[in-house]
């Protein structure tokens, strides 16, 4: 199958797994009239042959996936969040000695992830004399990058298989980071909330991450923006409250695995009445939301 | 509903339910909805396109219709969808609601599931046909209109757009009616050209959104929005 053809183009109509695993692993970039190609390509004698079969490769296709991805405990999220933090960090570092580096001899050096892609991409040091490894390590610093990327895909999917209602209130990679630097969602559930609301704090990551401000009140849970868009004399209260929610929803995910909608409306209210506060004081406070919308803001 | 809501399309009926006028569809129960024989009654409050039905919002459904629906959880809403309309494409990227929505799937044979991410539309472009004629999305994640633009390309060109965005999926801490701002004009944007490799002209040119609607009667700080491509 290559990139421009339909999921029915490589197998014939009796072969259903390898139908459901084209729809599985296919891709396109832009869709077609695919019925009418199919019926014209005759895999199927009319549209509504075709939707039959279709119907059957889809549910195939799907029932495998979920039961694949079901099997996904919090141990391979752990070790997920963790190689992906890993290749950020590795990404970033590297990323500046490639700078020291390729300055020596490319005009036009910057620094920083962005530009090993843009040397990577270039040819502009091709022939330069001593340039190759220059090139090889920018090359390097881009796989470590993409890496860190799909690792970041990978979580995004599967917190909320693992851990469906803090993955809908921290965000999948938050809720993720919370289950790691516990060492697993059950250890997660059994801590107090006041444990979850400061941990990460004592991480090394974390103080990376921040970068720009501190407040040993708050652990990683600062990068959601329920803490981030409070200015910060109600900080401590916001991250109090949005600690005590996300405890009870590792918990319920660990005890019961019911899904909890009301807790995210909860959740804002409670932030919502703490930051009117700072209105009815006739003050916004210094927030460092400003234009940030994100609700978790990690690398 | 008022008496001046535009007519449900075909398939979708208001029936005397349980002792109700409601909102119903022919197909088998999925959620525990009451029915009435064949007719099943479309809870409002349990679905964003139920909720722009009964708001009277100009959805443009006649039924029949190819649609390509994003966000379809368990299936509550897009089995209703299935019983009225044709072909019906179900993405959804979570497994634990994807497996109920296999048993949904069971009973309807056009309505076809798809574990897939809808902000990356390729890895579902060689299974969902060009030119459908509606897209229904109800995502509730962050990027709601990028999601929308990104999903363009399968929708015809008379195609509508029946979108619900969710406020708190944005941010949570921020004013609903200023989150529902930035998104409609993320949506009317045009982004012509600006992807790699992407032919001069076509794809990401934006929706024009036609109308919109508070849906909080039935769901607290969700608008509803009726879009076509531009
Ligand atoms: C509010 S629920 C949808 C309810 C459903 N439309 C109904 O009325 O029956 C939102 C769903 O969107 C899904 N979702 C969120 N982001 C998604 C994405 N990028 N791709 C596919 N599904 C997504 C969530 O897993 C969730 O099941």
């Amino acid at each position: 199958m290559t990139d421009t053809d339909g999921w029915f183009a490589d197998a014939t109509r009796d072969d259903e797994e390898g139908l459901a695993a084209a729809v599985r692993e296919g891709s396109a970039a832009d869709p077609r009239a695919w019925p009418r190609e199919a019926v014209e390509a005759g895999f199927a004698a009319d549209e509504d042959e075709y939707y039959d079969a279709l119907h059957a490769a889809t549910t195939a296709a799907t029932r495998r996936t979920v039961a694949e991805l079901e099997r996904a405990d919090d141990r391979q999220l752990v070790h997920a969040v963790r190689a992906m933090d890993d290749c950020r960090r590795t990404a970033n570092e590297l990323a500046e000695r490639l700078a020291e580096w390729a300055g020596t001899v490319d005009t036009e050096a910057a620094s920083g992830v962005e530009y090993a892609r843009d040397l990577a991409a270039s040819d502009r040091l091709d022939g330069e004399p001593g340039a190759e490894p220059i090139t090889s390590l920018a090359e390097r610093v881009v796989d470590l990058a993409d890496e860190a990327d799909d690792l970041r895909e990978y979580v995004e999917r599967q917190t909320p298989a693992v851990a469906p209602n803090l993955a809908a209130l921290a965000g999948p990679v938050l809720a993720a980071r919370l289950i790691s630097l516990a060492g697993g969602l059950e250890s997660l559930a059994k801590k107090p909330s006041g444990t979850v609301q400061v941990l990460g704090a004592e991480d090394a990551l974390f103080a990376h991450l921040r970068g720009h401000a501190s407040s040993p009140k708050h652990g990683i849970i600062y990068t959601h923006d329920a803490v981030r868009g409070t200015r910060a004399e109600d900080r401590g209260s916001a991250s109090r409250a949005l600690a005590g929610k996300l405890s009870i929803a590792a918990r319920v995910d660990h005890y019961s695995g019911d899904l909890r909608p009301e807790l995210e409306a909860e959740l804002g209210e409670r932030i919502e009445a703490i930051q009117a506060r700072a209105e009815a004081e006739g003050d916004d406070g210094d927030t460092e939301a400003g234009t940030e919308t994100r609700g978790e803001s990690d690398d | 509903m008022t008496d001046d809501n535009p007519e449900p399309p075909a398939g979708v009926e208001y029936r005397d339910i349980a002792g109700e006028r409601r909102l119903a569809t022919r197909g088998e129960s999925v959620y525990g909805e009451p029915t009435d024989g064949e007719w099943r009654a479309w809870n409002p409050d349990r679905s964003k396109l139920g909720a722009m039905l009964e708001s009277g919002m100009d959805t443009g459904l006649e039924g029949g219709e190819t649609v390509l629906y994003l966000g379809a959880a368990s299936g509550t809403t897009v089995s209703h969808v299935a019983d009225f309309a044709g072909p019906t494409y179900a993405v959804e990227f979570a497994p634990r609601p994807t497996r109920d929505l296999l048993s949904v799937v069971d009973s309807r044979p056009r309505l076809f599931p798809l574990l897939k991410d809808a902000r990356k539309p390729e890895t579902y472009a060689h299974v969902v046909e060009a030119d459908v004629d509606v897209i229904v999305q109800d995502v509730a994640t962050r990027g709601q209109a990028r999601v929308a633009l990104e999903n363009r390309r399968f929708l015809a060109a008379g195609g509508r757009l029946l979108l619900a965005i969710k406020a708190r999926s944005e941010d949570v801490t921020r004013d609903p009616d200023a989150v529902f701002e930035d998104v409609l004009a993320e949506l009317e944007v045009e982004r012509e050209g600006e992807r790699e490799g992407e032919r001069e002209g076509e794809r990401e040119g934006g929706y024009e959104v036609l109308e919109t609607a508070r849906l909080d009667e039935y769901h607290v700080d969700h608008l509803g929005v009726v879009a076509r491509p531009r």
